[in-house]
């Protein structure tokens, strides 16, 4: 039976047309710009300079604090310096750059793709190679994994939530790892399992990949206490609230997280690096990025070394179309609009999405008709038209009570706004002002 | 030399409905119910829409060119909705010239001058409506029998509405059984064989509209389904309680204004409230309105003045009654 969750919702069109391109291993580049800071949190501090000779896996800068994680090189060759290198967000950041010479890796780490089952790691050993081995949240998030796995005194954790959803339009890269890796991701789930102690999984797949579910449910039988959920095609349902009411009817607490429910929620490529990290010993270095879009000759999905300049997808995938074209980092709902193609695949990099000229510009706004299309189209129950005006007029104590801050900048309201307005620009505006007061009161 | 790329923030996609095309499903679901009007009120009919409707366009077109001074508002087919929908509250024997002035107090009174679309407080097609009825009783209640009227104007045979027969019948201490031979049977009632507004007719006609904005997605069940609810509840009990003083609510959904008024004038976005909870209060309020008026009150028919009294309720209901959101643990 298909579940999923019950406010809000909307239904873009899927385009999906990448679904179908066979994971393809990219090229090496010849530089690779590795940034420090991909991932939620503080960068991390680089442990190498200038003229250093670094191998694929070598950990390259240090997690710096609590919420923050270790990055490795995912090449080998020569550390050319420490460059300012503009990333997706459009503002240039710290990235190491390496020359790369070879493909030589570090000791330990085994390459073969022998499906290895066994495992031999206790519980505690799992949650020091995920933070060891930099596993952050691949979804796009990137949430440093061994946080989500560490739970707080005082909470339970009952079930592990696999996030097998990719509710964005036009991205395939998690759909093709269930179809093609899809039993390295049931060992890298048992792994997880074990390092929260529960014996319940839940894999939440959206109804658009029949060949995944499939898969995936034939490979449950082997694997016991995985349970393999069909969700029903509405976006945001790969936002982690609205996965947890999908898939155990539990709605998560405004201001909570999903353990205040008994949840541990991680995507399914997660798990696949849970499993790369645990088994093979390997650290995150790479992730499938899916290059896509009407005007792309060859929608394909890449096994992309982290640093690769994303303009080297673009080419292996047909190269861009002519006009004036919008290219997205992540998915048309979320993703951000990227100034140049020279900045580097990093670690949550789940797509590069080419918009045709007439996609790519907004449509003209007018006034609002109150038609309340943006209250029904809201996932956490919210009132976009009201928030909207309040975030314009800068009435910063009234959004707060209006709970501006449960808004998980899903987009839902703008796209189903008939007037064009572009609700969610200023309601981001006014939430990141009441963010920043609710930090400086708490202070 | 790279390419310049388009950078805005996300989304990057857009549904495809706009302003325009929901006003275009409007026009479009009033269709039915205008073949069916011109079907029994012939020429009347027709005149009355075109001259409402292009009075509506100028009056917008003058007063946002001249008075406003801002860019024309007309794309979003609001003044052609306004336009029909004010043709629907009328008889279709009324002189052109009440229409005009019915179109200039909806369009400038009712609409513009609180700010245009988006900003009026009451729905300026039956705005248009009340003010004719009260400063034009006698045009105003003076209704073409179908068919007969088919080729004349002005100048058309009249008759009585069913709700008019039976609140003269009401007013005069005769039970209701005596005057139900002269209203039409309910097959008549139903598909529009009955005196009334040119647009009010035909609850068949109305359904179908009814139906196609909810395929549409131009409006939810929650305003139309609790009208219909609420009046059936409220007048059944008093029908059961005393059947030779009041109608049954079958006879009180599809006589008078009822359907046209809860499947297009309550529905109008700008006055309702903004989600199911606050609607389906709104939508009670219209119900129990009605039939206080229907039953209880001067006037045959109720409708327009409980929309319009609802519509004053609405930004209170706004205010006060919020949407569930996500996690919200609600206690009654």
């Amino acid at each position: 039976m298909l579940r999923t969750f019950r406010i809000g919702g909307i239904h873009p069109p899927e385009n999906k047309i990448a679904s179908s391109s066979k994971i393809e291993v990219l090229p090496l580049p010849e530089v690779a710009y590795i940034p420090i800071g991909q991932h939620i949190g503080a960068p991390a501090t680089a442990l190498v300079a200038k003229g250093d000779k670094v191998k694929v896996g070598q950990l390259v800068a240090k997690s710096s604090g609590f919420v923050s994680a270790n990055i490795h090189s995912s090449v080998s060759g020569t550390v050319s310096g420490i460059e300012s290198i503009v990333d997706a967000s459009g503002y240039p950041r710290p990235t190491i750059v390496v020359a790369v010479e070879g493909d030589e890796w570090e000791e330990g780490i085994d390459r073969t793709e022998t499906l290895k089952e066994q495992i031999t790691a206790t519980p505690q050993e799992i949650v020091k190679l995920v933070a060891e081995k930099g596993i952050v949240g691949m979804g796009g998030a990137t949430f440093p994994s061994h946080i989500k796995l560490m739970i707080p005194d005082g909470k339970v954790a009952e079930v592990l939530i696999i996030n097998g959803v990719e509710c964005e339009p036009y991205l395939t890269a998690d759909d093709r790892l269930m179809v093609e890796r899809g039993e390295e991701i049931m060992v890298g789930i048992k792994l997880l399992m074990m390092s929260i102690g529960v014996e319940k999984a839940i894999v939440g797949i959206e109804n658009n990949k029949q060949q995944a579910i499939a898969n995936l449910t034939a490979l449950s039988k082997k694997y016991s206490g995985i349970a393999i959920q069909p969700l029903v095609v509405k976006y945001p349902q790969g936002g982690e609230k609205q996965l947890v009411k999908a898939t155990i009817n539990r709605e998560i607490p405004s201001g909570g997280l999903p353990i205040d429910v008994g949840a541990v929620v991680q995507n399914v490529a997660t798990a696949f690096a849970t499993y790369e990290a645990v088994q093979k010993g390997k650290p995150l270095i790479d992730r499938i990025v899916t290059v896509t879009g009407g005007g792309i000759a060859k929608p394909s999905n890449f096994m992309v070394r982290v640093g690769t300049p994303i303009s080297q997808l673009v080419e292996a995938a047909g190269g861009l179309p002519n006009g004036q074209l919008k290219v997205i980092s992540g998915g048309p709902m979320m993703g951000k609009a990227l100034p140049t193609i020279s900045s580097p695949v990093t670690k949550g990099t789940s797509g590069v999405l080419v918009m045709p000229s007439e996609m790519a510009t907004r449509p003209a706004a007018s006034e609002c008709i109150r038609c309340a299309k943006c209250v029904s189209a809201c996932p956490m129950g919210l009132e976009p038209f009201l928030l909207n005006k309040l975030s314009v007029r800068k009435l910063y104590p009234e959004l707060e009570s209006r709970k501006v801050t449960d808004c998980i900048e899903c987009g839902s309201c703008s796209y189903i706004c008939p007037a064009g307005i572009p609700l969610l620009d200023y309601i981001r505006t006014g939430k990141s002002a009441v963010m920043h007061a609710i930090r400086t009161r708490k202070k | 030399m790279e390419n310049q790329f388009i950078v805005s923030p996300s989304p990057h996609v857009h549904g495809s409905q706009s302003t325009q095309r929901l006003m275009l499903d409007v026009i479009i679901a009033m269709i039915p119910a205008w073949a069916v009007s011109i079907f029994f009120f012939g020429w009347g009919a027709v005149v009355t829409t075109l001259v409402a409707v292009v009075s509506c366009i100028a009056f917008e077109l003058l007063i946002q060119k001249y008075l406003i001074k801002g860019p024309s508002t007309l794309y979003n087919l609001s003044a052609v909705v306004t336009g029909m929908l004010l043709a629907f509250n009328l008889p279709t024997n009324i002189s052109p010239l009440l229409v005009v002035l019915g179109s200039l107090v909806a369009v400038g009174v009712a609409k513009m001058s609180f700010g245009g679309l988006g900003s009026n407080l009451f729905n300026p097609a039956l705005v248009g409506r009340v003010f004719l009825l009260i400063s034009f009783p006698v045009q105003m209640t003076s209704w073409p029998a179908p068919i007969a009227s088919r080729a004349s104007l002005v100048d058309a045979v009249t008759g009585a509405t069913p709700l008019g027969i039976v609140k003269e019948a009401v007013k005069a201490g005769k039970p209701v059984s005596e005057v139900i031979s002269s209203i039409p049977s309910y097959m008549d009632l139903f598909i529009g064989n009955m005196g009334g507004s040119l647009g009010e007719v035909s609850a068949a006609a109305l359904l179908l509209g009814f139906a196609y904005l909810l395929i549409r997605k131009v409006i939810t069940w929650h305003i139309p389904i609790t009208i219909f609810a609420t009046i059936v509840v409220f007048s059944g009990a008093l029908w059961l309680a005393n059947p030779e003083k009041f109608v049954d609510p079958i006879f009180h959904l599809i006589t008078g204004g009822v359907m046209l008024g809860a499947i297009f004038m309550a529905t109008d976005y700008v006055t309702s409230p903004m989600n199911p909870r606050g609607m389906v209060y709104y939508a009670i309020g219209i119900g129990l309105i009605t039939i206080l008026i229907r039953d209880f009150g001067a006037y045959p028919e109720g409708i327009s003045f409980a929309i319009l009294l609802m519509n004053a309720a609405t930004p209170l209901i706004n205010k006060y009654v919020k949407p569930k959101s996500f996690g919200e643990v609600r206690h009654g």
